[in-house]
């Protein structure tokens, strides 16, 4: 019962955002498409609900860490062969007329 | 000295005809564009090298194999020489890059039937049909009615960069990425891994910005969900 009071209480003070709420718009937050009052409510249960800091900053380390994957490791073939097409293009230009004639930055 | 340390606004730069760093990243990747439209040899094998490694992680979100993809790759650079005449700066290089890759790359995917377009029959479903990602984690009724069920713990975590120094923590979240319904996987693999923005992944991969948040929430719920074990100290 007195449990149950807490977690009333603790909804009101915190906006009426439960937790489940917070963890289904979390991304709507740190995407920033929250109006003003919205973005105020999330961050009251936020600053009041140690669970849900936890879980934002474990998103926040998410997209942090995809951020810094490696880029996916391109065969030298293929750069070999792209630059070889590249050349071939080139060539094609310059018999039409130099690149730079032909092609006018806009 | 007082003056040296004065914040100048950046338009005070501009009045004075300083170029400010944004200018100057412009200035460079006009630079660029200008030195692809003149046939630059050493200029392409630059850029090629910086962002085909980006194309071909997008590449293979869209196509069924790593070959074709890679395929998908080559296509794009040609696509590439051949519009970078018109190329007019409307969006950055690198957005206008994406959008020629997902143009070839929808072509490929549909002949090997492994895309469905957005808005077509059967593109609404990303394989996320049944009850949402978080209904696990919160108690589904009674008093506690959507509280935690397991509170979220700290992770103790060092940076990103650490984290991702376990080959094995590594590999979990390429696997969580290639498992994702396609749609996610794209969305995903340019908002985090790319940092493309928001509007920009509408214009290329042309859904709306409500359709982007969900899939991009989908994915990184459970891209998390993969990280949690390798950050809480239980796996390393």
């Amino acid at each position: 019962m007195e449990k149950n009071f807490k977690q009333q209480l603790m909804g009101y003070m915190a906006g009426n955002f439960t937790c489940k709420e917070v963890a289904q718009l979390i991304t709507e937050y740190l995407e920033g498409s929250f109006s003003l009052s919205q973005r105020v409510r999330f961050q009251m249960h936020i600053g009041l609900c140690l669970a849900c800091r936890n879980y934002l900053r474990q998103m926040k380390y998410t997209v942090a860490t995809l951020g810094q994957l490696p880029a996916e490791p391109v065969p030298p073939e293929v750069k070999e062969a792209l630059m070889n097409r590249f050349r071939t293009w080139k060539k094609e230009q310059s018999s039409q007329g130099s690149p730079a004639d032909s092609q006018k930055p806009s | 000295m007082s003056l040296f340390l004065w914040p100048w606004p950046s338009s005070l730069f501009v009045a004075l005809g300083v170029p400010t760093l944004h200018d100057t990243i412009q200035l460079d990747e006009a630079g660029m564009v200008q030195a692809l439209q003149r046939g630059d040899e050493s200029v392409f094998s630059a850029v090629m090298e910086e962002y085909s490694g980006s194309l071909l992680r997008l590449a293979m979100s869209f196509v069924p194999s790593r070959a074709v993809a890679e395929e998908v790759v080559q296509e794009t650079w040609m696509g590439v020489l051949e519009g970078i005449g018109r190329f007019e700066g409307r969006s950055s290089f690198k957005t206008w890059l994406f959008r020629i890759l997902t143009n070839r790359a929808k072509t490929r995917g549909i002949r090997e039937k492994r895309y469905v377009p957005f808005g077509l029959p059967g593109s609404d479903s990303d394989g996320d049909d049944g009850p949402s990602l978080e209904d696990s984690l919160f108690v589904p009724e009674g008093s506690g009615e959507g509280h935690w069920a397991d509170p979220p713990q700290g992770w103790e975590a060092d940076t990103p960069e650490r984290a991702l120094l376990s080959k094995e923590c590594r590999l979990a979240i390429e696997e969580a990425i290639s498992g994702l319904p396609d749609n996610q996987r794209q969305v995903i693999t340019l908002r985090d891994v790319e940092g493309v923005s928001a509007e920009e992944i509408c214009n290329i991969l042309s859904i709306s910005e409500t359709n982007q948040r969900v899939l991009l929430h989908r994915a990184r719920t459970k891209v998390r969900r993969v990280l949690d074990p390798y950050v809480r100290g239980g796996k390393k």
